[in-house]
């Protein structure tokens, strides 16, 4: 009895690699992070018909900016959290035992508004550390410390309080929370769309403008290198489409007040930290601990400095949302901030975040975040009652995650 | 031949990238205990996983025939119910759980949904005899040693009324007394009619055990042997297995060798588990500039935890000793150091410790050397993506870019992702734990090529290897390892696996 043998003559050929044919997998790793943007468009196409245009009435616009102001700046520190394989159960507690510290230091010290801030931002940078040390140092798994945070934040929170309100915030803190850029430049009339701010047209020109030098700067860079880039028609679509939709908000703001103050600092944080992300070193270092954990430490990556400076980072994060929470409320409340760490963990998740850690943008984050607080407004706005919102919500980060996981499937990543 | 149990016709199983099983054929008769026999990624593990449904049907072409019936197995279960079992060279035991907990594992005899804990108990015990093994059935599987736990696995087999068992390198882990044991326990089942296939790098045991062997080779049968009619020499099963001379597998070198690099002194490491047990003990090394070393030993010898503690510490507690660098002492007492001080450690596990495989071959490219690419804290993508490029083109990393996730790469093509990473940091010395394993065999050749080169290019290279012709196809000089002890160091001209066996085998007092 043998078995089939090759004969002698033919010498035995390496197994080698096939040919490379994966065109079609890199389409669909295009469309799983393209996915959430096209989702996020969509759903605003779906309540703008179902509200009859008031989804993008110019006040609507503005309310969902700064209603949900403080849930996306959570989501920006959450998202490097979850990068790096973490969570942050904590992160409503904070909101409130921060917006407590700042109302105490204002109104009860009578600190001036600016170091009172600033104060406050250690306090949460403190807050930060101290997490950021049992879970990195001591290795107590973040879900624990955290949960632990919860608990303690809150019971300070209402220590500090005394069970009761503290305000009304200085005008500053309301503005910066509330309150919209002075119109210095005076009105221009927009034709059938009325008047409008001139400051923030011109903001939004020199956004559009930024952007499209950035991206020319960038794609002359890549080519310079000898890199493949888009062809020129689609890379002249894709900026006039971003500075499309740029000016379409723009103008909506422009009429009703003017640019809120929250977006400003939301924009400059966006943008920081989605450089930070992609083009720092520490960036990339979050990417490294979160997608395997002992290949970066064997790469001599220091991942508890890492993991211990994006803790203290959120802490920062936080108390930045806490000040501008109870601005908003123009008090500090002992409830204040209550699942704020829900909403935010799910506009990680919603925005592409990875449970295993690893993956994960900024931008990513904030769309999962406006996908909410436009899911949030939209229902309010044709009156559905908020568990049915809260029902959708729930469905909805379900079914992103049950999204992501069917395309990782389906690409087949051998891990 | 009419009584074969189990017939494979034309199994060719592919993934991305590579061809692991090719037109492989392979016939079991009933009641004999079968050998498979090849190097390192050979294939059969590959094979018997798509024996057992691991792969399900359709994911492989050819057909199974298992008792005269075709199979298409969707799953393990499938299998299983038809009496295949295949117990994996990773013991599938929950340490926990007891022994019988363990026997009776998503088989509970249960009685109105509440498990019989006497029954189980008892029948537990039946079956413990029936494999030798005198244990209470109640024990933790955690507090029985490893020999122990493949008999349980056995045992586990037979509480499923296994008609045909598969073992994947069940001595690997055994100690010699523990190996005998089983061994007897495979002849005993063997009257019982239990028809076994083995799987085995030990060729003494084939030998001894084996009714008939297929040997494969890169993913093919070469030749199905019986041991009554052929005459079967272990010689003959290394033959069939190797195929070809050493000179072919190994690319010409001719070595030039430099001063003394790295010389490491009275090394003596502590294990990080087990308090107290000493892994590596009063090692003295010595790598030279363009000279490849082999470190050879066997499982548990201490090579790469010899490596890892040398690497800034990586591996161990308590470690004592010296590292010189071109003479001077250095402390290297961090990754970071080990980095800084121009030593490079590329892992014996790729997946686990190499790659961060949901990230693309650029950014694993420069996961160490990110500081080369990046000023003041910010990184030039461009140079980056130029550099990863590069190496995909000098390495020959088969992917449609450097933006390709490594996850989807190929084993051989990890590893040159993974050696990338290393070498673009300039490393003087490179230690590298299997550098092959698990690749197939055209992509070795291009990673002793490599070797090679960094060699020429004037780095120290150290080379851990389990395949003894890997060591004596490419080192200048092997060191062999033994319990902890550097027992030998021997030179290319003198070195053969029979006296670097004798090293490495050499028991300590």
């Amino acid at each position: 009895m043998t078995s089939t043998a090759p004969t002698d003559a033919d010498v035995p050929s390496p197994v080698l690699d096939g040919p490379p044919e994966r065109a079609p997998r890199r389409f669909s790793i295009n469309l799983r992070q393209g996915g959430i943007y096209v989702a996020f468009g969509l759903i605003v196409v779906l309540f703008t018909i179902l509200t009859d245009g008031a989804l993008l009435q110019p006040q609507n616009i503005s309310n969902i900016i700064v209603q949900n102001s403080y849930v996306l700046i959570l989501a920006i520190g959450m998202i490097l959290i979850i990068i790096a394989g973490h969570i942050d159960l904590s992160a409503g507690s904070v909101v409130a035992l921060t917006g407590a510290i700042c109302a105490v230091l204002t109104v009860n010290m009578g600190m001036p508004w600016p170091l009172a801030v600033l104060v406050t931002l250690v306090a949460g940078a403190a807050i930060g550390a101290w997490q950021g040390y049992w879970v990195a140092y001591f290795g107590i798994p973040a879900f624990i410390v955290t949960l632990a945070g919860m608990l303690v934040f809150r019971a300070l929170t209402l220590t500090v309080l005394g069970n009761q309100g503290i305000g009304p915030f200085p005008d500053q803190i309301r503005t910066l929370s509330n309150g919209f850029i002075e119109g210095v430049l005076g009105n221009v009339g927009l034709g059938p769309l009325g008047g409008a701010d001139l400051l923030t047209l011109l903001v939004g020109v020199v956004v559009v403008a930024g952007i499209a030098f950035t991206q020319w700067r960038s794609r002359k860079g890549r080519a310079g290198y000898g890199q493949t880039v888009d062809p020129f028609p689609i890379f002249v679509a894709r900026i006039v489409a971003a500075a499309l939709v740029v000016l379409a908000v723009i103008v909506q703001l422009a009429r009703f007040k003017n640019l809120p103050w929250v977006l400003v600092l939301l924009a400059a944080l966006v943008l920081g930290y989605s450089l930070l992300t992609n083009r720092a070193v520490f960036g990339r270092r979050i990417y490294a601990v979160g997608g395997n954990l002992q290949a970066a430490t064997l790469s001599g990556v220091k991942v508890k400095s890492v993991t211990f400076w994006i803790f203290v980072n959120m802490g920062v994060l936080a108390a930045l949302a806490g000040v501008i929470f109870a601005g908003r409320l123009n008090q500090a409340g002992p409830t204040a901030g209550n699942a704020f760490e829900l909403d935010a963990i799910a506009a990680a998740f919603i925005g592409g975040a990875a449970v295993q850690g690893g993956v994960g943008k900024v931008v990513g984050a904030i769309t999962g975040g406006l996908i909410m607080a436009v899911i949030n407004n939209g229902m309010s706005l044709i009156g559905a009652p908020s568990e049915r919102v809260m029902l959708v919500k729930g469905l909805v980060l379900l079914a992103a995650v049950a999204y992501d996981v069917w395309t990782k499937r389906r690409s087949g990543v051998r891990a | 031949m009419a009584d074969d149990i189990l017939r494979m016709r034309g199994i060719t199983k592919t993934f991305p990238g590579v061809k692991a099983l090719q037109d492989v054929a392979l016939s079991v008769r009933r009641g004999e205990i079968h050998a498979i026999c090849g190097e390192n990624g050979a294939g059969k593990s590959t094979l018997m996983k798509v024996l057992s449904g691991v792969y399900p049907h359709g994911s492989y072409d050819g057909e199974i025939t298992f008792e005269g019936e075709p199979c298409e197995f969707s799953g393990i279960h499938d299998s299983e119910r038809r009496g295949i079992v295949i117990i994996h060279q990773e013991l599938a035991l929950c340490a926990q759980l007891s022994i019988a907990e363990n026997l009776f594992l998503g088989n509970e005899l249960s009685h109105r949904g509440l498990i019989d804990w006497n029954r189980t108990n008892h029948e537990a015990a039946a079956l413990l005899e029936r494999v030798g093994l005198k244990e209470n059935p109640t024990t933790p599987v955690l507090d029985i040693g490893v020999g122990k736990q493949q008999l349980v696995e056995i045992a586990k087999a037979l509480s499923k009324e296994v008609r045909l068992l598969i073992l994947d390198e069940p001595t690997a882990a055994l100690n010699d007394e523990d190996s005998a044991h089983l061994l007897d326990l495979l002849r005993g089942l063997r009257e019982q009619g239990i028809t076994c296939v083995i799987i085995s790098h030990k060729l003494n045991e084939i030998a001894a055990i084996a009714d008939s062997i297929t040997i494969l080779r890169d993913g093919r049968t070469i030749e199905t042997l019986d041991m009554k009619v052929d005459d079967v020499t272990e010689n003959r099963i290394i033959s069939g297995m190797v195929g070809r001379d050493l000179s072919d597998r190994f690319p010409p070198h001719t070595p030039n060798i430099g001063d003394e690099v790295l010389r490491i002194e009275d090394w003596t490491v502590h294990s990080t588990t087990q308090r107290g047990r000493v892994v590596v003990s009063d090692a003295n090394l010595v790598l030279r500039r363009g000279e490849i070393v082999g470190l050879a030993g066997l499982m548990g010898a201490g090579r790469t935890e010899l490596a890892m503690s040398v690497f800034g510490r990586a591996y161990g507690t308590d470690i004592s000793g010296r590292i010189f660098k071109n003479g001077q002492e250095i402390s290297v007492r961090s990754v970071r150091d080990a980095i800084r001080h121009g030593i490079a450690y590329v892992t014996e596990d790729r997946k686990r410790y190499g790659l961060n495989l949901i990230e693309d071959i650029k950014r694993n490219v420069s996961a160490v050397g990110l500081g080369k690419l990046a000023r003041r804290g910010w990184v030039n993508e461009n140079e980056e993506h130029r550099v990863a490029e590069g190496f995909r083109r000098s390495m020959n990393i088969k992917a449609p870019g450097v933006a390709t996730t490594t996850g989807t790469l190929s084993g051989g093509n990890q590893q040159k992702v993974v050696l990338s990473k290393w070498i673009f940091t300039d490393p003087d010395v490179l230690i590298l734990d299997e550098p092959t394993r698990g690749i197939d065999v055209g992509a070795k050749y291009e990673i002793y090529s490599i070797v090679n080169k960094l060699a020429d290019e004037g780095k120290a290279v150290l080379v851990i290897s389990s395949e003894l012709p890997e060591l004596l196809g490419l080192c200048d000089r092997i060191y062999a390892l033994s319990a902890g002890h550097v027992t030998g160091e021997v030179d290319r001209a003198e070195a053969t696996q029979e006296r670097l066996m004798q090293y490495m085998t050499k028991g300590q007092e």
